[in-house]
């Protein structure tokens, strides 16, 4: 921990765009000790992936640096491209975002882990391969001899961050970049990737730069803290200094702006009031399925298998409700939600909207009822028409409901509604691509609202914003319920917030429903595995509880749903080991009034 | 909201505070602008269609009044003095084999060549766009069999198909514009069913679902007006393609009728005349080379103005 390896000294970053001279980085000074791992956080455009893309000379075309960059005393800056690329992939290493997209599609993961010391160590290929092996198995991959034959689409997503691992390790690096490894994961992969990554710095003594946006992830891996905004370092410190005394007025709100599953008011947070929960149901879904044909093997005489993405979920809400969904990537929880709304045609299973099956209803019925139904998506530039201007893409479902209104007062209940959700109503005719993310999810928020519907389902709505924006748009989120008193299905896969809005949770695995109770029993008296892991797996932005975190943890992937044996992952005894068997289904069982547990085996 | 003002004016104060957007063809304008080789191909080819369109107006000489005294003869300023005769003083482009001024008959060619390729993709671009886009957006059954539909029509050798239209129906210079619009279209049906395909997918379209839009208004309001980029593209691109298949066509002897001509027309009477009297081939064939060129050069600089992936 003593001696720094990397040394940053008035470093800057300046793009040259059409628009002008923009400055990514602005005199960052710091220093990587050998061994540490160090955490740089940061909001989007915070910058904190250009400093080191940029420190070790792997920057756009359009942009320059200047500075000092020092690894073990040898100036980077200025270096020639021969030096740099000896030091990158055995020295220096980075791994990206998106496993899919690092790892070339048409070579074997053997070949590509084998790829590195072949350059920098000139090891023999027998060797070579016994090495990659051994350090596939370090980040443990199964069967690993086999992967080595593999191809990049054969593996899973978090799989293929690990073999970007093996890859950035492999050579035995002094400096490990890891930017934003995480975020394209699920939780538990999450959990597992950190851990990974946490045990091989034990063992490697490899020195770690994470660079991320999840204040949970920085405090649960790193030993020092650097926190970045507009491309300025504003504050950096040992991790217990940056959580629990944090000076900059950027870090705090920052810290107050994260959810925490383990307390959703904290900060003074809105959550949702059970004040406006009226008695009166308004919806009833019974047993719904959705199943997809997907064509597998056979060229010529493809077999037909059902992908079920619903598989029997019941739930009813009330009026004034927040029934939040969770569940990883691939449990169906977007697609229940469109299904709810026909979106998506159902395969079996009714929807029972105010006492009338929406099943039975005629196209022009189902679009006049759409008025009550309204849907947030997740990504706020692609759920808006580019071509139109944000008071056409608000207006339009006025238009279609209440066709009678004149313009005039489209128009006037357009600016009311902006006004509404915080947007200037003098912006009517602007672009989606004049405002900001956050600002577009507002409009979107505008889009749904504005018919007044009864029930508004909002489809990972904040997302993909960052926290600061998120913890605004949740705020507006539960203002407006407030206010209307609509129901809302919250789906996410962010159990943190999730927690702050709902009033009841429902846990999701593969298409079914493994839990459901109110929002404080869930998280406190969780009794599926599942659901205690996925909880488990949130990382929490406190770095004394998440050292202290037990590890327990799912291992391996989400399994296929086309393999009828993965929904017994959780009761095992009951499984018949042929992935084209009927199996058991787990039934739902209630522990307590309105908590159900789907049936487990013993843990 | 009570305002004190009556509800025009409050209005109208309101309209003067809204910011005008800056909206995406804006944008795209704005980049076309700066394009220089686009620009320069938008001048060149408005002066070329301003002169086809003064035509009558620019020379003394009727496009089909023959003067037997100056048959195939080259313009003064030729610079190979071995021709048979000099035409004079203001046959600027020389006469061809039956006398006629060539000058004005290029430009007579140009109007035709124009027409046609303006007619002729206007037709497809109609045909196509509605046909790609309800095919595209519908999915499916529907999709499918109105895309074999298309298959097939591909599979009919284009040339055999003209040929017995005017056969048929005999030579015009409305069968022309049908005969090539019924062929251009199915290729613009292809790029603008891919292009909906695509644009389905998108959020946008499933919010406007989710609004209670109606399937049609979808189109016309989402999937149009987004496809619209590609397809002005692939247009710039459609009418040198047409302007050729008409010389083509006109070449083999199906195109227009004398007197009347075209550039296609010109350059096969001046192919035949090669030897004798260049200029005759020279003249309509620089014309249509540069004509095709700026039509490129737009399409190009369209299409690196409206690609979204520069922002």
């Amino acid at each position: 921990m003593s001696t720094p390896i990397f040394q940053v000294r008035d470093f800057n970053v300046r793009f040259h765009t059409p628009d002008g001279e923009v400055h990514a980085v602005k005199n960052a000074n710091f220093d990587v000790h050998e061994g540490e791992t160090l955490g740089v956080v940061g909001e989007s455009g915070s910058g904190k992936s250009q400093l080191f893309l940029g420190a070790i000379g792997l920057i756009a075309g359009n942009g320059t640096v200047t500075g000092s960059v020092k690894y073990r005393g040898e100036e980077l800056i200025g270096a020639t491209q021969n030096r740099l690329n000896a030091l990158r992939g055995s020295k220096i290493t980075m791994i990206f975002q998106d496993p899919l997209t690092s790892l070339t599609p048409h070579m074997t993961i053997g070949t590509q882990v084998m790829e590195a010391l072949r350059i920098h160590q000139r090891v023999p290929p027998a060797e070579a391969e016994r090495r990659s092996i051994e350090i596939l198995e370090l980040v443990r991959i199964p069967e690993a001899r086999r992967r080595m034959r593999q191809y990049p689409h054969e593996l899973s997503g978090g799989m293929r961050q690990r073999v970007m691992i093996a890859m950035a390790t492999v050579c035995g690096p002094d400096l490990l970049i890891a930017d934003e490894p995480t975020t394209a994961l699920d939780v538990t992969v999450q959990a597992q990737i950190l851990d990974i990554m946490r045990d091989l710095q034990k063992e490697l003594k490899t020195a770690i730069v994470m660079v991320s946006h999840d204040m949970g992830v920085i405090a649960g891996i790193a030993h020092r803290v650097q926190v970045m905004r507009n491309g300025e370092i504003v504050e950096s410190g040992d991790v217990d200094k940056i959580f629990y005394e944090p000076q900059h007025a950027y870090t705090k709100a920052l810290l107050n702006a994260m959810p925490r599953i383990d307390d959703p008011r904290h900060a003074g947070h809105l959550a949702a009031s059970e004040a406006i929960v009226k008695a009166e149901t308004l919806l009833t879904v019974n047993d719904l399925q959705v199943r997809f044909p997907i064509r597998t093997g056979g060229v010529l005489f493809p077999q037909v298998k059902d992908l079920r993405a619903v598989d029997g979920v019941s739930f009813s809400l009330l009026q004034g409700e927040t029934l939040g969904v969770v569940g990883e990537s691939g449990c169906g929880k977007s697609t229940l939600a469109r299904a709810v709304l026909k979106l998506v045609p159902k395969s079996d299973g009714a929807v029972v909207w105010l006492g009338r099956d929406m099943g039975t209803l005629s196209d022009p019925d189902l679009r006049r009822l759409r008025k009550d139904l309204q849907i947030v998506f997740q990504d706020p530039l692609a759920s808006l028409d580019p071509r139109m201007t944000i008071g056409h893409s608000i207006s339009e479902p006025l238009k279609a409901q209440q066709p009678h209104l004149t313009r005039a007062q489209v128009r006037e209940q357009v600016r009311d509604m902006m006004a509404r959700v915080g947007l200037e109503p003098g912006w009517i005719n602007r672009y989606p691509h004049e405002f900001s993310g956050g600002q577009n999810q507002r409009v979107g928020i505008a889009r749904a609202m504005i018919v007044r519907p009864r029930l508004v389902v909002c489809d990972e709505a904040v997302s993909a914003l960052d926290v600061s924006i998120q913890s605004q748009i949740v705020g507006l989120i539960l203002k407006l319920q407030q206010e209307f008193g609509m129901a809302m299905i919250f789906i996410s896969h962010d159990l943190s917030v999730v927690r702050q809005v709902s009033h009841r949770v429902m846990v999701l695995y593969l298409g079914r429903v493994v839990e459901m109770a109110d929002r404080d029993t869930i998280y406190r008296d969780a009794r599926h595995p599942y659901t205690r892991a996925l909880i488990r797996a949130v990382p929490v932005p406190d770095p004394k509880l998440e050292r202290a975190k037990a590890r327990l943890i799912l291992t391996g992937d989400l399994p296929s749903p086309l393999d009828s044996r993965a929904q017994l992952t959780f009761m095992k005894s009951r499984m018949i080991d042929d992935p084209d068997a009927v199996q058991y289904r787990p039934r739902l069982l209630e522990v307590a009034p309105g908590h159900l547990v789907a049936e487990h085996d013993p843990v | 909201m009570v305002t004190p003002f009556s509800g025009g004016k409050a209005e109208l104060i309101e309209q003067a505070q809204e910011v005008q957007g800056r909206s995406l063809w804006v944008d795209a304008r704005r980049r076309l602008f700066r394009n220089k080789a686009a620009m320069a191909s938008i001048v060149l080819l408005g002066a070329i269609a301003l002169m086809a369109i003064l035509a009558p107006l620019l020379s003394a000489y009727s496009f089909d009044a023959q003067d037997y005294n100056v048959v195939s003869c080259s313009p003064d300023w030729w610079p190979d003095s071995t021709v048979i005769c000099n035409a004079g003083g203001t046959h600027w482009f020389g006469t061809d084999y039956l006398g006629r001024d060539l000058f004005v008959r290029v430009l007579y060619g140009a109007r035709v060549s124009l027409t046609v390729g303006l007619v002729a993709t206007l037709v497809s671009l109609l045909i196509g766009v509605a046909y790609g886009a309800v095919a595209g957006f519908l999915g499916g059954r529907i999709d499918e069999f109105m895309m074999r539909f298309v298959d097939v029509l591909y599979s009919l050798p284009f040339i055999f198909f003209v040929i017995i239209l005017m056969v048929i129906f005999h030579r015009s210079l409305f069968l022309l514009f049908i005969a090539i619009g019924a062929v251009e279209w199915l290729t613009m049906a292809r790029i603008v069913r891919g292009q909906t395909l695509s644009i389905k997918q998108k959020e946008f379209i499933e919010a406007a679902r989710a609004a209670g839009v109606g399937t049609f208004s979808i189109i016309r309001r989402h999937v149009i007006p987004n496809v619209v980029g590609p397809v002005i593209v692939y247009v710039t691109l459609t009418i040198p393609s047409v302007i050729l298949a008409e010389s083509f066509l006109s070449f083999l002897g199906l195109g227009v009728q004398e007197p009347l001509t075209s550039w296609g027309v010109l350059i096969s009477d001046g192919a035949n005349q090669l030897e004798t009297a260049p200029w005759m081939l020279v003249f309509p064939a620089v014309f249509m080379a540069i004509t095709l060129f700026c039509f490129n050069f737009i399409g190009d600089g369209l299409r690196d103005a409206l690609d979204p992936k520069d922002r």
